[in-house]
């Protein structure tokens, strides 16, 4: 750590552990109801769980990013954050509209969008969170002595993060309509902008922790964003098959869909690539096997689980099945859930002066998260294959289909007992690294 | 060998075309093939009181639409084909949980008139022009057939 300011970074990712936690707890209330044990539903009926879970994710990921970016940032420009008190305010106020919104969900206080269901009055205090956010992070960068292209792609990523959530706050009659600029927000971030986020996390960690030169990780990480945009923005097309669009987005939507998984082949290779030029063996090897993890796991489970349905002849009939959620769980884990981990990972002991990276907790943390989430991922895999041939191809009922189903959420439930522990582990390591300090600084890279 | 202007170039260029071709194909869908293959004439206020109705109470925390939502209770874009008026009401309207098969959907109680914007909503759905989804089951027995 360099700057003081870094340590901003921490208290963001202690908010990130926290809502991880959470967010699996709900994950676990329904796995269990799918198994037709819902003894909670009269206090978290299913869609109360699902809202929670996936907005719990969206805020513990988004909390990464801003603890990346605050480390990060002042590192890359060569100047400390210009103001760290305002930091911890838009720390704390990111907070408090979290748990206005989950409480909210439980008294039926929400918009009902997929993704998206943070009530309207909330999204105005997100837009100011954000605003100030973007506010310190751009004045850090015009104030500093440098502008790289690693801080830049995150600052881009950022910027278009906040602007694209502005299209899902606007009110639609049309159902389709409203689908269609849901589909700006969830789809162009995830499949967009995130990306470019985490291809800047990814070059940081990439050059700290390899030591290859930074023009020629650069270079790469334009090639790699640019692949992401190609076939990201067009790749929209293909949450516009079946809503009521227009057919010429089966074909584009197919083709342009079917190349993103080529973004995440170049991360994965290039993260390779990067680890065996590199001379400089960093003593840090959890950082390196989440850095190397997220992007191998990304491109297994954002770009082939994607390819694999993205087809529209084969989305038709796996649109709306637990296929979806097979795809859903890898992805994001290995994209985005690895990332915040492996720049966790790089930073504590930068920030704490606690260099505990030899403990095996902190490798079993890695292999149990990622064994047991690759577990869900084929019994939702399973479970949603045998849904879409009983249901979508010999016509079933549905009620009769989820029965025939069930007994993978039992399989569900062991596997995310063990990504759980892992998660368990990592953060039982984080508390134990203790907080951050100013004696750290200089003392590592 | 590429260099890093060039990578540069790679990616603005590329960002700013795709962009734009996906910003006119949107203005397109939008503006002229959406509101013919959605019937946007048919949009009443009880179907758009529906659609708040809809939203308001989350339904798509467990249902999906347009094969969009969650995956715990079933497809409801044909379901007034599939069901009728009749047994919709019935299960809107109901003060108790409705659980066919043991999974409970939470007890709304709605009035007779919400339960009517509601099916007005789900019309309106069914009617549009989805590229032929949800899918029509076509498996044919093979087996003890003559």
């Amino acid at each position: 750590m360099r700057y003081k300011s870094q340590k901003l970074a921490y208290w963001f990712f202690a908010l990130s552990m926290l809502l991880l936690t959470l967010q699996i707890i709900y994950g676990f209330i329904m796995a269990f109801a799918h198994l037709g044990y819902d003894g909670l539903h009269a206090i978290t009926p299913f869609n109360t769980a699902r809202a929670v879970h996936t907005n719990l994710l969206v805020v513990w990921l988004l909390s990464g990013f801003m603890g990346a970016a605050y480390y990060i940032i002042p590192e890359e420009a060569e100047h400390e954050m210009v103001s760290v008190k305002l930091g911890f305010v838009q720390l704390i106020s990111l907070a408090v509209v979290g748990v206005i919104a989950i409480i909210g969900y439980h008294f039926n206080y929400w918009e009902g969008r997929k993704f998206l269901e943070i009530p309207r009055p909330l999204d105005y205090l997100v837009v100011v969170n954000v605003l100030t956010f973007l506010g310190l992070i751009l004045a850090t960068l015009y104030k500093g002595k440098k502008r790289t292209t690693t801080s830049l792609v995150l600052t881009m990523g950022l910027v278009f993060a906040a602007l694209l959530y502005l299209p899902g706050m606007i009110w639609f009659d049309n159902q389709t309509m409203d689908s269609f600029f849901r589909w700006w927000v969830v789809h162009l971030w995830v499949e967009g902008v995130w990306e470019l986020i985490m291809g800047g996390i990814l070059a940081f960690l990439l050059i700290k922790i390899t030591g290859v030169d930074r023009e020629v990780i650069e270079k790469w990480l334009y090639v790699i964003v640019g692949l992401t945009f190609i076939s990201g923005v067009l790749g929209t097309g293909h949450h516009y098959y079946y809503i009521g669009t227009p057919k010429y987005w089966l074909i584009i939507g197919g083709i342009f869909s079917a190349m993103e998984p080529l973004a995440f082949l170049g991360m994965a290779l290039f993260a390779i690539a990067m680890y065996r030029k590199g001379e400089k063996k960093h003593p840090n090897k959890i950082a390196l096997s989440w850095t190397l993890g997220t992007a191998i796991v990304s491109f297994v489970g954002a770009g082939l689980l994607g390819l694999a349905h993205t087809l529209p002849q084969v989305n038709m009939y796996t649109h709306g099945t637990l296929v979806t959620a097979m795809h859903g769980h890898l992805a994001f884990w290995g994209a985005y859930g690895m990332i915040v981990l492996a720049i966790i990972s790089y930073t504590l002991p930068n920030m704490t002066g606690r260099k505990l990276y030899d403990s095996n907790t902190g490798v079993l943390a890695f292999w149990l998260s990622n064994i047991g989430m690759l577990g869900m991922t084929v019994a939702f895999g399973v479970a949603g294959v045998a849904q879409v041939y009983l249901e979508r191809k010999m016509g079933l009922d549905f009620g009769d289909v989820q029965k025939e189903i069930q007994v993978h959420f039992l399989i569900l439930i062991i596997c995310a007992t063990m990504f759980t522990t892992g998660i368990g582990l990592f953060i039982y390591e984080f508390i134990r690294y203790g907080l951050p300090t100013d004696e750290a600084l200089e003392s590592s890279n | 060998m590429l260099s890093k202007s060039q990578a540069r170039l790679f990616f603005f260029g590329g960002t700013i075309v795709t962009f734009v071709i996906f910003i006119g194909l949107s203005w397109h869908s939008l503006s002229v093939e959406v509101p013919k293959k959605t019937h946007e004439e048919n949009l009443t206020e009880q179907v758009i009181r529906g659609k708040v109705i809809w939203e308001e109470n989350n339904c798509m925390g467990c249902h999906s639409i347009m094969g969009e939502g969650a995956y715990y209770a079933p497809e409801l874009t044909k379901v007034v084909e599939r069901r009728g008026e009749g047994y919709m009401k019935a299960v809107l309207m109901s003060k108790t949980p409705w659980s066919p098969r043991g999974r409970k959907m939470v007890a709304y109680g709605f009035s007779e008139e919400k339960a009517n914007d509601l099916v007005a909503f789900f019309t309106w759905i069914g009617n549009t022009d989805l590229n032929g989804f949800p899918p029509k089951p076509d498996y044919k027995s093979t087996i003890n057939s003559k």
